[in-house]
């Protein structure tokens, strides 16, 4: 039970803050705090990763993007010229299909977002499984070099594919039903259901990922972090429980892009790029590399500041920043630091 | 969440106390989404200059009929999950009068629908057609159409008896944009496209390229779509493989440094723009003379660089809202109405005529053919 | 393809080919005192165009490009000391983390210092126009600056190493840390010494090669990109191989043009970083035994 108690104080944070910004009228609020909600995902799936497998990854933002995008061009574009072929008629008898009107009023065939949620995540769990084997055979500098350059990859993909809107990205990207009368939206008159199935989904992961971090599983990935080459002579399967790790977050982050896509009502380039990879890789460090609740709270701060425009021009100077004085001064993250600590390092001189 | 709480109350307080005293004049909120930084910074940055030397101007003059223009400028650095979150901010905290911008095509395109479920109305510095095609209510847009640009471009082509070219653009949305229009309209101007090329636009060698396309000798002429710094690299990477070609570029060498970054190899090329940069060799009795020089002269002397054409789409955005402004007063729905049906209003890229379906204004005539002479711009005259 | 076409993919491959490999080289010095990979080892190159631009406002081209050299050293210098020499045994994540910390620091630093715009050094010879025929093909004068003043610091650092007595401590260190604080050289100079070298050569390859590329606040990061994948294609911690590999990528990247769509250039670099990383992570002239050897 005592593991449980973040989990619930979250809860009760979230619908405390809920309360008040309907009571002061800043309702505006709860805009930052959903996207920040959908980006922790990707962040505390990260964590995992980073904290407790050891693994370092730099393109995380790929994965983000190949759920986003996936559900936003399946979504959107419009499969009318191919609606007599079987493969189509076949999806429409299982209900994968919906109709709809493009901006000029003409009827259009979609994939219905369910069907492209399931999609993209199938995408995703085959990509991170390829690229999982060779890449967790790396180590340290050729570990982070490769996912960074699989980040890339993706991003100079999205890029150039007409299919993926090019520079401009997708747009017009339609809400996600969830239920009869839910869906994730952007629209104004929805921004409190939108907040609470955007902190629903944290609370569902944080949920599922305090439980494995607590299982034998969990155990598995912090003993490869320590030791890899103890961990596999005691008979762990190290290889199986990284790569697993790999495509857990993986997942993770893909549902998060699916989701803010369907909430943002579009996805552009940007959400693929370097910066985001380093973005989330900063937060988890400065959270403390195996705490997730420490990254849940750094990411949901940060990300809402950053949204706000609170850092201006400064935005990525800032990540830079905390990146450096985090790594310098608190390697174990903000909440593991001792002040005397940081201290005694900073007067320290010498090697 | 303590100090938003504080601050909020102390707002609330503050507002209250002035709404007990008789308002007279009311201060206008005009937000703004540009990408100061970023690989787009080449339009918003200058964008968000005119805007800041526009709204202090007039605001030194007392504002419009007494009301003060209060800027709000967001840094959205290009990316569209930061312009969606700036303008449900501008829309339902600040709660903007008007948003002048985004920098991007990719942005608007996604803010679009935000601005008009919230009835508000956005003056866009980008030129995609989907911005105004579908005509959204509260969506307008200030730069001239990339058809009219494309349109300009191929109508030189056809008086010089140009029908076989290479086109080589950038992969960021503007080159695309370009690249898009220009093989829509290239078969019904009897222009035959031979070779397309995309490169990135962080190229920093393109001699490989230019080699292949120079090998072959049916190409008449060359189009190149693009931004600094590519822009000046094909101009002398095609001179220096000795390729005596026709260069057309697009309108985004409408900035006099970038002919100086190249240098000799700029000599001779065709390109289209806005009358702003040969503002200075206008007639007198040309309409737009006064409204160019102006801001010409305010922006070098203010910030001591070159103007561009780009940042003459936010001075065009801020002026057509004063417009609205001056003849509506404070009422966004008027204001929306007003500027919908103006007509005649001379802006930095051309004269405007809005109407209920044109929510852009502009025509092919406010584009001219320029080229650069002595490392100058002057009117093209073929 | 006739001579002429040939001779300026050649020409084109060999420039950048040979660029890449001093970035790459520059990771490898750095690479071999301290088992660090210096992520902001782009934002020298960006450093030292930029400010010997600055510089020519007050002192003539040559004088100018020398004091940006020296200058950007101080900056490496100054780096490695407020960043890097007090660490205690980091760990690889760590130093990863901070060096792309620095990086990006530098850029924004730069960023703010002297604005978005694009800027370039005046030609050494000539203009934008001017050519010479070389093999049958046009390039500018510029191209034989950037690879004889690159070949020429590929040669100062090859005798560097084997002739200097600081050279030959430099590889002590790499060999074998603590022997050689054992041997009584100063390992902690060393490491600052490395980081010095590395940001010069990044500096005046980053001054000769402004007048092509143009210089831009951002253009640090594709180079590191490339500069890093040259360095593990040819083996981490081998400056020849760092040269043979840099000039095998420059020559890929150019021929490949022949034959694929331009759209794809930037793609065979990391398609190619990615291959190397599966299946031969020691690289193309690296042996495995040694690479297992290292502590990365």
């Amino acid at each position: 039970m005592k593991r449980h108690l973040p989990l619930i104080l979250m809860v009760l944070i979230a619908v405390g803050v809920q309360q008040l910004t309907r009571a002061t009228g800043t309702g505006f609020y709860l805009t930052p705090l959903t996207m920040a909600a959908y980006y922790s995902l990707v962040i505390v799936g990260l964590c995992l990763l980073m904290g407790y497998a050891g693994q370092i990854s730099l393109g995380h933002a790929g994965f983000f993007a190949i759920g986003g995008y996936l559900s936003a061009m399946l979504t959107t574009r419009d499969l009318t010229p191919y609606q007599d072929t079987p493969v189509l008629v076949l999806l429409g008898k299982l209900g994968f299909t919906t109709t709809g009107q493009d901006m000029f009023g003409a009827a259009v065939l979609h994939v219905h977002p369910w069907a492209a949620c399931g999609c993209a995540i199938l995408v995703t769990i085959i990509v991170a499984y390829a690229i999982g084997i060779p890449v967790l055979k790396l180590k340290g500098h050729y570990l982070a070099m490769a996912t960074l350059g699989f980040g890339i990859i993706i991003y100079r993909l999205v890029l150039a594919s007409p299919l993926f809107g090019e520079a401009d990205g997708i747009s017009e990207v339609p809400g996600f039903p969830l239920l009869p009368g839910l869906a994730v939206s952007g629209d104004f008159e929805n921004r409190v259901t939108n907040y609470y199935i955007g902190w629903g989904m944290v609370a569902l992961a944080m949920w599922l990922l305090v439980n494995l971090i607590h299982s034998r599983v969990g155990r598995a990935l912090r003993a490869i972090h320590g030791a890899e080459d103890a961990t596999n002579a005691m008979g762990v399967n190290t290889a199986r429980y990284k790569l697993n790790g790999f495509v857990l977050s993986a997942v993770l982050a893909a549902m998060a892009g699916i989701f803010l896509t369907h909430y943002n009502g579009g996805i552009g380039p940007s959400e693929a790029g370097i910066m985001k990879s380093v973005r989330y890789v900063a937060i988890v460090a400065i959270g403390g590399m195996a705490n997730l609740w420490g990254a849940l709270l750094m990411g949901t701060l940060l990300n809402v500041m950053s949204l706000r425009g609170m850092f201006g021009s400064y935005d990525d100077a800032v990540f830079g920043l905390i990146l450096i004085v985090i790594m310098l001064f608190a390697p174990h993250g903000l909440l593991g630091l001792s002040l005397p600590q940081g201290l005694k390092r900073l007067l320290k001189r010498g090697e | 969440m303590k100090r938003s709480f504080a601050a909020t109350i102390i707002m609330l307080a503050v507002s209250l106390a002035m709404s007990v005293s008789v308002a007279i004049a009311e201060t206008i909120k005009v937000g703004a989404i540009l990408a100061m930084t970023g690989p787009a910074s080449f339009l918003g940055a200058p964008e968000a200059r005119t805007l800041e030397m526009l709204a202090e101007e007039i605001n030194a003059k007392g504002g419009i009929n007494g009301n003060k223009i209060a800027l709000v400028i967001k840094d959205s650095g290009g990316n569209p999950e930061k312009a969606i979150s700036f303008a449900k901010q501008l829309i339902e905290e600040e709660k903007v009068f008007a948003i002048i911008g985004p920098s991007t095509s990719g942005e608007t395109l996604k803010i679009k629908q935000i601005c008009e479920s919230g009835k508000t109305i956005l003056l866009s510095c980008a030129a995609a057609e989907q911005i105004v095609e579908p005509v959204a209510k509260y969506v307008f847009k200030t730069p001239q159409k990339d058809s009219h640009v494309v349109h300009a471009i191929f109508e030189s082509m056809k008086a010089a008896k140009i029908s076989k070219i290479a086109v080589l653009a950038s992969n960021t949305g503007f080159g695309q944009a370009g690249k898009g229009q220009i093989e829509k309209q290239a078969p019904e101007s009897g222009i035959q496209v031979l070779a397309t090329e995309v490169y990135d636009s962080k190229a920093t060698d393109l001699s490989a390229i230019v080699a292949k396309l120079a090998a072959n000798k049916e190409i008449q002429a060359v189009i190149n779509w693009s931004v600094e710094p590519a822009q000046a690299i094909v101009l002398k990477n095609i001179r220096q493989a000795g390729w005596k070609v026709p260069i057309y570029q697009s309108h985004g060498f409408g900035n006099i440094k970038y002919v100086q970054a190249a240098g000799a190899a700029a000599e001779g090329v065709i390109f289209p723009a806005g009358r702003l940069l040969i503002a200075d060799k206008l007639a007198n009795k040309n309409p737009q003379k006064a409204v160019l020089t102006s801001y010409t002269k305010n922006y070098e002397t203010k910030f001591k660089e070159d103007v561009s054409t780009f940042g003459g789409h936010a001075y065009d955005a801020f002026k057509i809202l004063c417009r609205g402004i001056e003849l509506a007063g404070t009422n966004r729905e008027k204001v929306r109405d007003a500027i919908e049906n103006l007509k005649g209003f001379v802006g930095t890229a051309g004269i405007f005529n809005f109407s209920p379906t044109d929510h852009n204004g502009l025509g092919t005539d406010s584009v001219t053919m320029l080229t650069v002479k002595g490392g100058t711009f002057v009117e093209y005259k073929k | 393809m006739t001579l002429e076409l040939f001779s300026q993919y050649l020409l084109a491959g060999v420039t950048y080919g040979i660029i890449y490999a001093i970035v790459g080289i520059g990771f490898n010095i750095i690479y071999n005192t301290t088992g660090i990979i210096n992520f902001a080892q782009g934002e020298f190159v960006m450093l030292g165009g930029m400010t010997a631009i600055t510089l020519t406002q007050w002192l003539p081209l040559p004088v100018a490009i020398g004091a940006a050299v020296v200058v950007v050293m101080l900056i490496g210098a100054l780096v490695e000391i407020l960043f890097i020499r007090w660490l205690d045994r980091p760990s690889v994540l760590r130093m990863i983390i901070i060096t792309i910390g620095i990086s990006i620091l530098i850029r924004e630093a730069a960023l703010h210092i002297w604005g978005e715009g694009v800027r370039s050094l005046p030609y050494f010879v000539g203009n934008e126009i001017t050519t010479v025929p070389v093999l049958g093909a046009r390039v500018s004068p510029q191209v034989l600056w950037v690879i004889g003043v690159c070949t020429l610091m590929v040669l100062a650092l090859s005798l560097f190493f084997k002739y200097t007595l600081q050279g030959k401590k430099m590889q002590a260190c790499a060999a074998n840390r603590m022997a050689a604080t054992l041997c009584g050289i100063s390992t902690r100079n060393m490491v600052t010494l490395s980081f010095m070298l590395s940001a010069g050569i990044g500096a005046l390859a980053g001054c000769v090669m402004s007048p092509i590329t143009y210089t831009q606040y951002d253009a640090g990061t594709g180079l590191a990109i490339k500069g890093f994948t040259v360095a593990i294609l040819g083996g981490l911690g081998s400056s020849m191989a760092a040269v043979a590999a840099g000039l095998l990528l420059g020559l890929i990247e150019s021929f490949s043009v022949s034959v694929v769509p331009l759209a794809f250039q930037d793609a065979i670099s990391i398609t190619l970083l990615l291959a190397i990383l599966f299946f031969r992570p020691h690289g193309l002239f690296g042996s495995k035994d040694a690479a297992g050897l290292k502590e990365f």
